[in-house]
């Protein structure tokens, strides 16, 4: 390995790792709360579901590709891959949520009503706790997918280890796509090793 | 003196479906009243309806004499403890957190709590030096049930609600809880609502059994009269009685 390529590759990945951490960042700001709202309505449940499924449905190199024309979320860059790997993150993360809540044993939740829980004791005292693991469990799967999907930033100027996938693909350099793709797996095997884990030192429910 | 509780002309739909029809009912203070039926009699719903879990859809529920509707039903419940099947207990709670639910959020001080905990956990024969730092899975059915029972009394409450608190224990231990039921209440003299289906268990615990039978009440009650009582619920349910001794 040249040292230029070793550089390369602890920038590229560093790139990449930014893009998965902010990606799931935000996912998580939005999917989690939503998620709790969700378990409050149940009637709009349907639709926003079926929102975040839709968009695991479309293949991913076309939901980048789709992005490039729209406005303000749109373009070509960092913030496009951004936002359609969020798009994909929402759903584990929204999803997990859900059931997690929803899943608390139903003689729990009502005995912390019963015993004069305000909602808001409620959601943080019991729901959220107990829920805990199967949330975790969202992030994980979310945060393993991601950094997958993260490698076609690189197809719309986003960075990241697909550089060199691409690279590699268009020159056909055995080289170029290995470098791209082992740090790529390694940091996915890392991410799901770490959240498991965490998710196995959550007190039981 | 006003009632404790107090069920005036109260109806509930669930579901479309009429499941308390005009129960009028007055529960005085330091008596067990028992809410004997079938499932679906509505028994549980009028439980329910106590600490607003439910609130109904005509007539009205006082508590202390003032209508459920116009109770802050945080403050309500906070004064009615509330066992039911199973327990209910918080599996990421230690037996002590359990017990100090309610002191706590009502800003008791630690130390106090704590207190208050142990005390009621020797109370109900689970000495805490043993039990206090497991959590509820590490406890038998009938140890649950009791961690159930001192978490209902921690903050004191005027009013207990008991639903069907037994029914899932083995018949020794629902015996043993069964006594220690009535040992508690010698020593507390609390109000309590105790919803049933074993017509055994109303006549051992009751001062009165209010019997329902689709939504309606059938009989009220003390024991002894209710093993005289006339109608057809009733000796649906005395019957029970005779196969359940095993009586040839």
């Amino acid at each position: 390995m040249t040292p230029e390529l070793a550089r390369e590759m602890v920038e590229l990945t560093i790139e990449h790792l930014v893009l998965v951490v902010t990606a799931m960042a935000i996912a998580i700001a939005v999917a989690l709360p939503a998620g709790i709202l969700l378990t409050r309505h149940a009637p709009w449940r349907r639709w926003v579901i079926g929102f975040a499924n839709v968009m695991q449905t479309v293949p991913s190199l076309a939901l980048f590709g789709f992005l490039i024309p729209i406005p303000l979320l749109g373009g070509i860059g960092k913030h496009t891959a951004i936002v359609a790997l969020v798009l994909y993150a929402l759903l584990p993360v929204l999803q997990n949520t859900l059931t997690g809540i929803l899943g608390v044993d139903r003689a729990v939740r009502e005995s912390a009503i019963a015993m004069g829980m305000t909602g808001r004791q409620l959601l943080w005292e019991v729901e959220l706790p107990l829920a805990a693991r199967t949330i975790l469990a969202g992030v994980r799967v979310a945060t393993v997918t991601t950094i997958g999907t993260a490698t076609i930033a690189a197809a719309i100027g986003g960075g990241g280890l697909g550089v060199f996938i691409f690279r590699g693909l268009a020159s056909v350099d055995t080289t170029q796509i290995l470098a791209g793709a082992v740090p790529a797996a390694l940091i996915a095997l890392l991410a799901d090793g770490g959240l498991g884990w965490a998710e196995k030192k959550l007190s039981p429910g | 003196m006003t009632p404790l509780v107090s069920f005036r002309n109260v109806s509930c739909r669930l579901g479309g479906k009429d499941v308390l029809r005009g129960l009028s009912l007055d529960v005085e203070a330091g008596e067990t009243l028992v809410l004997l039926g079938r499932s679906g009699s509505g028994k549980t719903t009028a439980l329910k309806m106590v600490n607003a879990l439910l609130l109904p859809s005509a007539g009205e529920v006082r508590v202390e004499g003032t209508s459920t509707v116009a109770w802050d039903a945080i403050r309500l419940r906070r004064r009615i403890g509330y066992v039911i099947q199973e327990a209910g207990l918080f599996p990421h709670f230690t037996v002590e957190q359990n017990v100090g639910l309610v002191p706590r959020l009502e800003g008791w001080p630690a130390e106090k709590i704590r207190a208050r905990a142990h005390a009621l956990l020797e109370q109900v024969g689970l000495p805490p030096a043993q039990f206090a730092a497991r959590y509820p899975r590490e406890l038998s059915g009938g140890q649950r049930q009791r961690v159930g029972v001192a978490r209902a009394l921690a903050a004191d409450p005027p009013i207990l609600l008991f639903d069907e608190p037994f029914g899932a224990l083995d018949p020794v231990t629902r015996v043993e809880l069964q006594r220690q039921f009535l040992a508690l209440r010698r020593e507390i003299g609390k109000t309590a609502i105790f919803v049933t289906h074993d017509v055994r268990e109303a006549l051992l615990v009751a001062t009165r059994i209010a019997l329902l039978h689709d939504g309606r009440l059938a009989v009220l009650a003390t024991p002894a009269e209710f093993l005289r009582a006339q109608g057809e619920e009733v000796h649906a349910f005395l019957a029970c009685l005779d196969t359940k001794v095993g009586v040839s």
